[in-house]
């Protein structure tokens, strides 16, 4: 097993912030817009510097997005902002056709999604938005593991043409990515090579899916770690070539199990090489308060449900 | 374009709906016909565009429309109207607003831009959107000291949704002086008259109190009235506040019949019904 280590804890959404402070400065088209959360998506250091290409929009999610759509027809780079149960169900509509439909070059970044926004509770824990996105045609779909991909995933977007949903989180996880890599949307990254399971895993689960490979290891389990940032498009080629090789999946996801990465990896699977999969993921229900950590234990999302799932998964084979 | 020839104009773009409808027997010609005066009005008359035409003799079209004045239909449903008006105003060949409704048109049912058809800059059908994105691009035009003006226009009966007064919040914000609304006010909506189905009640003070400059239009089926409306809209630019034109208008407006209800709202006249409303519409510039 390949070694990662990390020497600090950072938020997802602080890497989107200095992504956003790194394009103020280098891309000139790019404008911000926030629904009243600055400070929750860390735009601070993009508004000290570039006032005139922040659009405060106030607690109006369906206008911001449309107001993105009118600037991304007149040149500019948007960057809608909020968290991501409001960047998603609640303007459906308007993703799907002032932006999706319209082809137009609006960027849906999004803080605060899944389980581990903690204490709020369910009401803004969304769990379904990879789904919605992933259903959405011309749909890009992002869902990066930590403050470096995050940050690097901020500043890639730009440079691509059409419509993005960027999701990131808010705790702080461990920070293992390395800060200069170069982010290649739609390009699975492969964390750790194995034999005998292939784990795929996004956003926080990835972590996840570390810790539970070197548990792995120590049972003489050789675990393969796939790292799927772009969950649309899906990297099809490495996963498959994984699974021919490994012949059993698990996927790990901070969402339903219903729409998201898992469904995506079957549907892969079972159209190419029918293989067995577990997947990780909230099963058909709400979340509830409590910390980050309390949650993905009491819902299964962390390396020793991972463990789990290999051993069950292996078994199938 | 003066006032005579707007007016031949506009009889035969309401030749052009009605026949489209027709043809595919389906599509909303009550509030088409009701916005066939102002939308004449702004792309012949009003609407500063560029004027280059490419090598296929249609004029170019860009999305962005730098130094052009822009017009977004947010009522998306009288895409007849928004059609003709394009085709003769030279962005399309007219023949192809036969395709309207059917399939591999770039004539969707609803505006789009997914086809690719020169004159739209964002779908529109689902109610309550034009209004933000106009906004986004009135914004944008401040940002690059484009002085142009940003049209949009709506129905009376899309003020019922909630996104646009969101929208209606945020342009007097942002100073946005250079966003010219339209509300068809023909207090008619599909199920019945507005004030029976969800009474918006008076539009025009709820405008007011949220900041915007508005200007009354008593007749917009009256071209001289709407060319004087718009153009005192648009000298209210540069205070500070976006503007809205309230414009009464008359659904159906052209074709008798069609007149005075809600009933041709979306609905397609058979044979002998076009054959009448084609016998009040003279045909001016040719059909297509």
């Amino acid at each position: 097993m390949k070694k990662y280590t990390f020497t600090e804890k950072k938020d997802t959404r602080s890497g989107f912030g200095a992504g956003m402070a790194e394009l103020g400065k280098s891309n000139p088209n790019v404008v911000a817009l926030c629904a009243d959360l600055v400070a929750s998506l860390k735009l601070d250091a993009f508004i000290k510097d570039n006032p005139e290409r922040f659009i405060q929009c106030g607690i109006a999610e369906a206008n911001m997005i449309g107001v993105a759509a009118g600037l991304a027809i007149s040149g500019y780079i948007p960057y809608a902002t909020t968290f991501a149960n409001f960047g998603s169900g609640r303007v459906y509509d308007q993703i799907r056709q002032s932006v999706a439909y319209s082809g137009t070059n609006v960027k849906i970044a999004v803080s605060h999604a899944g389980l581990t926004l903690g204490e709020d509770g369910a009401t803004h824990q969304i769990l379904e938005d990879l789904a919605m996105m992933r259903a959405m045609p011309e749909m890009t779909v992002i869902n990066p593991c930590d403050y470096n991909q995050t940050k690097a995933a901020t500043i890639a977007v730009a440079d691509y043409k059409g419509p993005v949903y960027l999701r990131f989180g808010r705790p702080v996880v461990p920070v293992f990515t390395d800060a200069d890599q170069k982010f290649e949307i739609g390009k699975a990254w492969m964390v750790n090579e194995g034999k005998d399971v292939s784990i795929i895993a996004t956003g926080h689960l990835v972590w996840e899916a570390i810790l539970a490979g070197e548990l792995l290891e120590k049972e003489g389990i050789d675990a393969e770690i796939i790292n799927i940032h772009t969950i649309k498009p899906l990297d099809e080629e490495a996963i498959l070539k994984s699974a021919a090789k490994t012949k059993c999946v698990v996927t790990a996801e901070e969402h339903q199990l219903n729409g998201g990465l898992g469904d995506a990896v079957c549907q892969l699977l079972s159209r190419n090489t029918p293989t067995p999969v577990e997947m990780i993921g909230v099963n058909n229900s709400f979340g509830e308060s409590g910390t980050p950590a309390q949650l993905m234990e009491k819902y299964g999302l962390n390396a020793a449900s991972i463990v789990e799932k290999v051993k069950k998964v292996m078994s199938r084979k | 374009m003066e006032l005579q020839e707007l007016k031949t104009t506009a009889s035969q773009i309401r030749r052009d709906i009605v026949r489209m409808v027709h043809a595919c027997q389906s599509g909303h010609p009550g509030g088409s016909l009701g916005c066939t005066d102002l939308v004449t009005a702004l792309y012949f008359n009003v609407m500063k565009i560029n004027k280059a035409k490419g090598s296929d003799g249609y004029l170019q079209f860009s999305r962005e429309g730098a130094g052009e004045d822009l017009f977004f239909l947010s009522n998306g449903h009288i895409s007849p109207l928004f059609y003709s008006v394009l085709a003769r105003r030279g962005y399309f060949p007219v023949s192809e607003l036969s395709t309207f409704r059917k399939i591999n048109s770039r004539l969707q049912g609803h505006p789009a831009t997914h086809e690719h058809l020169p004159g739209i800059r964002v779908a529109s059908g689902s109610l309550g959107q034009g209004l933000s994105v106009a906004s986004g691009t009135a914004y944008a035009k401040k940002l690059k000291k484009d002085d142009s003006t940003v049209f949009v226009l709506m129905g009376d009966g899309e003020q019922q949704e909630g996104q646009v007064w969101e929208a209606v919040q945020f342009a007097p914000h942002y100073k946005l002086d250079n966003l010219i609304a339209i509300v068809d006010w023909n207090k008619q909506q599909i199920d019945g008259p507005t004030d029976k189905v969800m009474n918006n009640r008076d539009i025009k003070a709820k405008y007011e109190a949220f900041g915007w400059a508005t200007v009354d239009l008593a007749d917009g089926n009256d071209l001289q009235q709407v060319l004087d409306a718009i153009a005192k809209a648009k000298q209210l630019r540069g205070q500070e506040k976006p503007i809205v034109i309230l414009m009464k208008s008359e659904m159906g407006a052209g074709v008798d019949f069609m007149m005075h209800t809600h009933k041709w709202h979306g609905t397609a006249p058979n044979d002998e019904q076009l054959a009448k409303a084609l016998e009040q519409l003279p045909e001016t510039l040719g059909d297509y």
